[in-house]
């Protein structure tokens, strides 16, 4: 008759490791005694309080450089927008949400520091991932990312920010927290 | 033939005022009862549990009833119609009718009418607790039969498997405490721990016995194999949706107010407790909400056990360590 297990060498057979058999006076007040060991640390969880972070009312804060929703930006002191309408930004974006129409700055009532200026400037936040190759590809930092990220809403239409909405103050302030915190 | 003494001394319509009563205090007490299980798992678990519907989540059970209330009723092609309908209310009925011999005080007189605080006192008392559990579970398992589904089927036949394993280590650890007392009767029991001691000290094994054979008479982890929903889905009532599954979801929770009921009046010494006599329902009800939280404490802790460690639980463990108790309690009784 032929070996049944050819394969395997009588070295390499090993016994298996099994728990405590249940059953037996022995075995019931184990059992026991771990169940109100278990017990014991289901309280203890209790004692040490919840540690939910109450969303919408309370907000975790984010660091300085989590990248939000973007901002555009003006010279403090001229008031003039930074963003020339180079475009750098649309062609470094991977997700393709960046629209922007350049035109001539008129000397008399300039929007922007340069020649040319953002004539439309939108984002379509549908489409962004955040990754913020925009910010890094402006060559005047006129496109940050911020920290606001409640961008949720109702239409996708909505979700197409304007160069007005982007310049302007964020509504809420989102809490900060300081790097290494 | 009578099969039981009931031995009603009120006048007809005390007793229409006390199912009345009875009735508006379990059917309220269940919403509580699934409002704490929710927070308390929270607070188990390190979260707050539902604290958005109404001033710190109390009426989210109310949200949730609604919402079921409102909900589809459907069931599946080719299922008896008729018993799929009625299963869910068989648990339901019987989980309300045995809430009836619970006593939450002895006989008082109210507006000159001599009242006992309990919807009924049978002389088969405890008996009839157990007949009625055995005949909730008709209710689990005509609804798994009734919806063909082979995760309804599953969990119907776990749901008989487990009555007949348990019901016997039930039985078994309250006869301790029939033959201290003498008598069925949930009230002379509870009158005899008031003269004596509250029975969880002399029958303590009893009492362990049968809280771990009402945990799993009603279904509550760590036994609540019926409806595993790791393997099963949800096992009896994986085909019910909407009010249907709601009085499956009430019935269970009912269940646990009355083995916890049946518990604090059995071994924790019912109405009786410091302070003057008034204070009883008050004590009654008291002991009950901290058999229930620890009802609640458990399923917090302990995982679903196999189905064989279930059976061997039931069979190879309870049922000697309560016929062991009936034993030694019976050599005492006639010893003493």
């Amino acid at each position: 008759m032929a070996d049944p297990y050819p394969y395997l060498p009588d070295d390499s057979i090993v016994s298996v490791q099994r728990g405590p058999e249940p059953g037996g006076i022995k075995g019931v007040y184990r059992a026991f005694g771990e169940t109100l060991r278990g017990l014991k640390t289901t309280m203890a969880r209790v004692a040490e309080g919840p540690v939910t972070i109450e969303y919408p009312e309370e907000k975790t804060p984010v660091y300085p450089r989590f990248r939000g929703r973007h901002k555009l930006h003006r010279f403090e002191d001229t008031g003039l927008e930074k963003c020339v309408g180079c475009s750098l930004c649309a062609a470094a974006c991977p997700a393709d949400c960046i629209r922007v129409v350049a035109a001539e700055n008129d000397p008399d009532d300039r929007v922007s520091a340069g020649e040319r200026y953002a004539a439309v400037y939108e984002i379509n936040l549908a489409r962004c991932i955040f990754c913020g190759y925009c910010e890094v590809a402006c060559p005047f930092d006129a496109i940050t990312m911020g920290h606001e990220y409640e961008m949720a809403d109702y239409n996708r239409n909505d979700l197409i920010f304007t160069k007005e909405m982007l310049l302007a103050e964020p509504i809420l302030k989102v809490p900060l927290r300081n790097e290494g915190e | 033939m009578i099969f039981s003494e009931v031995g009603y001394f009120e006048p007809w319509w005390m007793q229409l005022a006390k199912s009345l009563v009875i009735f508006l205090v379990v059917f309220n007490l269940v919403p509580f009862v699934l409002l704490g299980e929710r927070k308390g798992l929270g607070r188990f678990q390190h979260r707050y549990g539902p604290n958005r519907v109404g001033a710190f989540g109390l009426l989210q059970p109310m949200a949730d009833i609604g919402k079921l209330i409102f909900k589809e009723q459907f069931r599946p092609r080719g299922a008896n119609g008729w018993l799929f309908a009625i299963a869910p209310v068989i648990s339901m009925m019987c989980a309300a009718a045995t809430v009836a011999i619970i006593p939450f005080s002895d006989t008082v007189d109210i507006f000159g009418t001599k009242t006992g605080l309990y919807g009924l006192d049978p002389s088969i008392g405890i008996l009839y607790a157990f007949a009625f559990g055995g005949i909730a579970f008709y209710g689990l398992m005509l609804g798994g039969w009734a919806s063909v589904s082979k995760y309804s089927f599953l969990g119907a036949m776990r749901a008989a498997a487990q009555l007949i394993s348990y019901e016997v280590a039930q039985g078994l650890s309250i006869v301790g405490v029939v033959m201290m007392v003498g008598s069925l009767s949930l009230v002379d029991i509870v009158n005899w721990q008031g003269e004596h001691i509250a029975f969880f000290i002399p029958q303590f094994f009893g009492f362990i016995i049968f809280m771990i054979a009402g945990f799993a008479e009603t279904n509550r982890p760590p036994f609540d194999l019926p409806e595993a929903d790791a393997e099963l889905v949800a096992g009896y009532n994986t085909e019910y949706g909407g009010m249907r599954f709601g009085s499956y979801f009430m019935a269970e929770y009912m269940e646990m107010v009355v083995v916890s009921g049946i518990a604090a009046a059995m071994f924790l010494g019912g109405w009786h407790g410091p302070g003057p006599d008034w204070l009883g329902p008050i004590w009654m009800l008291a002991k009950i909400m901290i058999l229930i939280c620890f009802f609640i404490w458990v399923r917090a802790t302990l995982p679903r056990l196999r189905y064989d460690q279930l059976m061997s639980l039931g069979w190879k463990v309870l049922l000697p360590l309560a016929t062991l108790n009936v034993l030694v309690t019976a050599v005492l009784v006639v010893v003493w």
